[in-house]
C-alpha cells in the first residue's frame, strides 16, 4: 500500500505532517504582512506616550485582557454601545494587540473620555463602590505603588525594533515625558504634546506631587483608549474601503 | 539488544554535566544581574534546579550493560503520571477558584496576586500545559516503546525532558502571580520561559523521533502519528507565535514582534491549534492506544485512521480565524476561517466513530468497566464539541456567541468532557501497568471519579449555554422605541445564578479528580485492591496477565 512509505519512514512522516500543516497558517498569516488594504488610512494614529505605554504594560500586567476586550465588531448593538467599529489601523502599534476574546466586562476599546479621572480612580479601588453589580476584583495598590518607568527609553526602543515609529527624540526624552505628562502647564508638557498629540496632561490619580503612580499610567492609557483617530475624515467606504 | 558502548555512556554523561553547568551559569546571571525582582528569582530558581541535576548525573553514573537496553525505560513516564495527577487537581482548584471569583467578586481579596487577571492564565495553563501535558509527555513515551518495541531513545535526555517540563510550569506559573506574562491567551510565559521550553521541547522530539528510529516494528503505529503531529506542529507554533523583542537580556519584560492585526491572526493560528494539536492531535493519540489495549479489540478501521489524520492536521491549521469574527480582520481570512472549520467537523467525527466503534463486539464493557466509561464518554464529548465548535464558527451564530460564556462552556466540554475523561482514563490504564500491579486500588472508586465528574461537566455545559445565550441576547436586545434595552452592567447582574451553578460543578470535577488521586496513590503503593476479581484482565500490568489467568479467583 502507498501509505507504507509514511509508515516506515519516521523522518518521511515528519516531513509530510510539516508540509501539511504549514499550508494554513502560510496562505493565512503571510498576506497581512504583504497587503497593502490590510489595514487602513486613516489620520491620527501616533505610537503610545511613555506614560500611556507604561499604563498599557500594568494592564497586560494585572491580566485585563482575560476579562475585556478592545475590539468592536461591525453589529449594530456593539456600535450604538461602544461607538464606531475597530479599525485595524487603531491597534498598528500594538505589541500585542489586547482585542481580547470575552467580555466579562464591557469592550473598552473607546473608553476614553467617558468617565471622568475620579470616577476611574474611586473605580479602581473598589469597583462595587460605582457600579453595584460589578465584579470587577479591585485594584487599591495601584494608587500605593509608585510607577517604576526607569528603562522607559529601554521598552521604546524594544518597541521600535518591533517596527513602532519612535524617533530619537522620543527615546531621549522617555523618561522625562513620564513626568511630563503629569505636570501640566510646564515647557516639558507642551514638548510632550508636541511628540505626541492629543495626549492628555494632568494628574490622573488626583493625588498630589509630580511623581507618577501606578494608577496614573493606568487612567492616562485608559483614558485615551480609542480618541486618536479623527471619525470626522475617516470614510469607509472611500480610499479606505478593503 | 546492543549494550551502549563505554564512550557512548562517557559522552551522555559528560554532556548532562555541562548542560547542568552552563544551566548553573545562567541562573547565576539571572539571579545576580537581573534587572526586576522575578527574572531574578526565577534565575534562582534555576540554578538550583541546574545544581540538583547535576549532582543527580555525578552520584548516579550510567551503568549501561546489556540489561539497560533490554528494558523499557519508565521512570520519566511514572514522574510525568504523578505530575499529571498533581497538576491536574492544581489546575482544576484555580479553575474553581476564579469560577467562585466570578459570583462573588471579593473572593479577589483585591490583591495583586490573587486577582482573577492573574489568576486565569495559572488556571489554563496548569490544565492545558501542565495536566494535559504531563498526561501526553507519560502516554506518549509509554506508548511508543511499546508500539516500537524499543527503549526509549538517549539515557538523560527523557529525564531532561520530564523535570525541564516541569521547570518550565513552576516558572510559566510564578511569573503569571508576580505579574510576568505577555498578554496574550494561551501563550503567556516570557521570552526566556519559551525559549526554556523551546529548548525541552526539542529534546522532546528528538527521544520521539528516536524511538521510531530504533524500532523493532516493521510500520509505525497510527497512535504516534498523532503524537509527532503534536509534537511537531506544537513546536512550529510555539516558536512563531512567541516571536518577540525582550527589553533587555537580564530584565523579563519583552514585547511581541507582530503587532494589531498580523498579532491577532498568529495568535488564533496558535491558539486554536493549541487546541487542535495539544488537546485534540496528542489525545487522540492516547484514544487509538488506549481504548483498543483496555477493551482488547483492533481499532476500528484501519483506512479511516489514515484519512482522519491527514484531514485532520491539514484542516485544524485553517480555522484560528473562527476566533476573530466582525472583527479588523480582513474578510478573506475570516471566510476561509469559518469555511474550513465547518469542514473539519468531517475528520472530527471519522475519528470518532473510529474511536468508539472500536467497541465492537465489546460494548458490555461499557457497563462492567468505568475505565472504559471514561475513555468512551471522553470520545463521545469530543463529538459533541467538534460538533458544537463549527456550528459556532459560522458567523452569524458566532455574531451572538463571541464574548460570551457559550464559548467558555464549549471550551470545557472539550476541555473537561474530552481531554479530562481521557486523560483520566489513561491514567487508570496507565498506573497498575507503569508500577506492576494486577489491578487498581478500586475500581469502584473509578465508578465514583466518573460519576462526579460527568455530572460536574453536564452543569458546569449547562450552565454556560443559560449565560451565555442569555448574555448575547440581551446585548442585541432592543426596546419598541429602538434603544438597546439592557446596559451592560444589567447582563453581568443576570450572570449570577448560572456562575454559581457552574462553580459548583466545578467543585464536582475538582473532587472526582481529588478521589482519582487517593486511588492512584494507593495503587502505587501496591494496597490490596476490594474488588479485584471484578476487574478485567486488561487492568493488570502485561507481565502479571499470563500469572493471574494461571491462579484461581480469590
Amino acid at each position: 500500500m502507498k501509505h507504507d512509505i509514511f509508515e516506515k519512514r519516521p523522518m518521511v512522516l515528519l516531513i509530510g505532517i510539516l508540509m501539511v500543516v504549514s499550508i494554513g497558517g502560510l496562505v493565512e498569516i503571510a498576506p497581512l504582512f504583504f497587503l497593502s488594504s490590510t489595514i487602513e488610512k486613516v489620520q491620527g494614529m501616533r505610537p503610545y506616550s511613555p506614560l500611556e505605554l507604561a499604563g498599557r504594560d500594568i494592564y497586560i500586567r494585572e491580566g485585563c485582557y482575560n476579562c475585556h476586550s478592545q475590539m468592536i465588531r461591525s453589529l449594530r448593538d456593539e456600535v450604538e454601545r461602544y461607538g464606531h467599529y475597530s479599525l485595524a489601523a487603531e491597534s498598528m502599534y500594538d505589541h500585542p494587540f489586547q482585542w481580547g476574546s470575552k467580555r466579562t466586562g464591557p469592550d473598552l476599546a473607546r473608553v476614553g473620555g467617558k468617565y471622568s479621572d475620579a470616577w476611574h480612580v474611586d473605580h479602581m479601588r473598589r469597583p462595587r463602590d460605582v457600579v453595584p453589580e460589578s465584579v470587577m476584583p479591585g485594584y487599591p495598590f495601584l494608587e500605593k505603588r509608585k510607577l517604576d518607568y526607569s528603562d522607559m527609553d529601554k521598552r521604546l526602543q524594544a518597541l521600535r525594533i518591533a517596527g513602532v515609529p519612535y524617533t530619537d527624540e522620543m527615546i531621549a526624552s522617555a523618561k522625562a515625558d513620564v513626568v511630563a505628562q503629569v505636570s501640566p502647564d510646564t515647557d516639558e508638557s507642551k514638548a510632550l504634546l508636541e511628540r505626541y498629540p492629543k495626549a492628555q496632561v494632568r494628574k490622573f490619580d488626583g493625588a498630589g506631587g509630580d511623581q507618577p503612580s501606578e494608577l496614573d499610567a493606568m487612567i492616562a492609557y485608559l483614558q485615551m483608549l480609542g480618541t486618536l483617530v479623527d471619525f470626522t475624515k475617516f470614510d469607509a467606504a472611500g480610499p479606505n474601503l478593503r | 539488544m546492543k549494550a551502549a558502548s563505554e564512550e557512548m555512556i562517557a559522552l551522555s554523561g559528560a554532556t548532562a554535566t555541562i548542560a547542568a553547568g552552563l544551566g548553573i551559569l545562567v541562573g547565576g546571571i539571572l539571579a545576580l544581574f537581573g534587572q526586576d525582582e522575578v527574572i531574578r528569582l526565577h534565575g534562582l530558581i534555576f540554578l538550583a534546579a541546574s545544581a540538583a541535576a547535576g549532582f543527580y548525573v555525578m552520584t548516579h553514573p550510567r551503568v549501561g550493560g546489556p540489561d539497560e537496553q533490554a528494558h523499557y525505560m519508565d521512570g520519566p513516564i511514572k514522574v510525568a503520571t504523578i505530575a499529571a495527577v498533581i497538576w491536574g487537581i492544581v489546575g482544576f482548584l484555580v479553575g474553581d477558584l476564579i469560577a467562585w471569583q466570578l459570583a462573588f467578586p471579593d473572593l479577589n481579596f483585591d490583591l495583586p496576586w490573587t486577582n482573577f487577571g492573574r489568576m486565569r492564565p495559572v488556571h489554563t495553563s496548569a490544565v492545558i500545559f501542565a495536566f494535559g501535558g504531563n498526561a501526553l509527555i507519560a502516554t506518549s513515551l509509554y506508548v511508543v516503546q511499546r508500539t516500537s518495541r524499543a527503549r526509549i531513545f538517549g539515557y538523560w535526555l527523557p529525564w531532561f525532558v520530564v523535570w525541564g517540563y516541569q521547570l518550565f510550569i513552576v516558572l510559566a506559573a510564578s511569573g503569571y502571580v508576580l505579574g510576568v506574562t505577555e498578554g496574550r491567551e494561551y501563550a503567556e510565559p516570557e521570552w526566556y520561559v519559551d525559549i526554556w521550553l523551546t529548548l525541552v521541547w526539542v529534546a522532546y522530539l528528538a527521544i520521539f523521533l528516536g524511538t521510531l528510529w530504533k524500532r523493532r516494528e516493521s510500520h509505525i503505529y497510527v497512535a504516534n502519528w498523532f503524537y509527532l503531529a503534536f509534537i511537531v506542529t506544537i513546536a512550529m507554533l510555539h516558536i512563531v507565535n512567541n516571536l518577540s523583542i525582550p527589553v533587555s537580556f537580564l530584565g523579563s519584560k519583552s514585547y511581541s514582534l507582530f503587532s494589531g492585526v498580523q498579532d491577532a491572526m498568529t495568535q488564533w493560528w496558535y491558539g486554536h491549534n493549541a487546541v487542535g494539536f495539544f488537546l485534540t492531535a496528542g489525545f487522540l493519540g492516547i484514544m487509538y492506544y488506549f481504548i483498543p489495549k483496555r477493551v482488547e479489540r483492533p481499532v476500528y478501521s484501519y483506512r479511516l485512521s489514515i484519512v482522519h489524520f491527514w484531514s485532520l492536521i491539514f484542516l485544524y491549521i485553517w480555522a484560528g480565524p473562527h476566533h476573530l469574527h466582525y472583527t479588523a480582520l480582513p474578510d478573506w481570512a475570516q471566510t476561509l476561517g469559518m469555511t474550513f472549520s465547518i469542514i473539519l467537523w468531517m475528520p472530527s467525527w471519522g475519528g470518532m466513530i473510529n474511536g468508539l466503534m472500536t467497541l465492537s463486539g465489546a460494548w458490555d464493557r461499557l457497563r462492567t468497566d468505568p475505565v472504559v466509561r471514561l475513555l468512551v464518554v471522553s470520545v463521545a464529548f469530543y463529538g459533541m464539541s467538534t460538533f458544537e465548535g463549527p456550528l459556532m464558527s459560522i458567523k452569524s451564530v458566532n455574531s451572538l456567541s463571541h464574548y460570551t460564556d457559550w464559548t467558555i462552556g464549549h471550551v470545557h466540554s472539550g476541555a473537561l468532557g474530552w481531554v479530562g475523561m481521557v486523560s483520566f482514563g489513561a491514567i487508570y490504564c496507565l498506573v497498575p501497568w507503569l508500577w506492576k500491579r494486577r489491578g487498581l486500588y478500586s475500581l469502584r472508586l473509578v465508578e465514583w471519579h466518573f460519576w462526579t465528574a460527568t455530572i460536574g461537566i453536564v452543569l458546569y455545559i449547562t450552565s454556560m449555554w443559560v449565560s451565555g445565550i442569555t448574555q448575547g441576547l440581551m446585548w442585541r436586545a432592543y426596546d419598541s422605541l429602538g434603544f438597546l434595552k439592557y446596559s451592560f452592567v444589567e447582563t453581568v447582574a443576570a450572570m449570577h445564578w448560572p456562575y454559581i451553578i457552574r462553580a459548583t460543578g466545578g467543585l464536582l470535577f475538582v473532587i472526582g479528580s481529588i478521589l482519582m488521586a487517593i486511588n492512584v496513590w494507593r495503587t502505587i503503593r501496591g494496597e490490596e485492591s476490594s474488588d479485584i476479581a471484578e476487574q478485567p484482565a486488561s487492568a493488570a500490568a502485561p507481565e502479571l496477565r499470563h500469572a493471574i489467568a494461571a491462579t484461581p479467583a480469590e
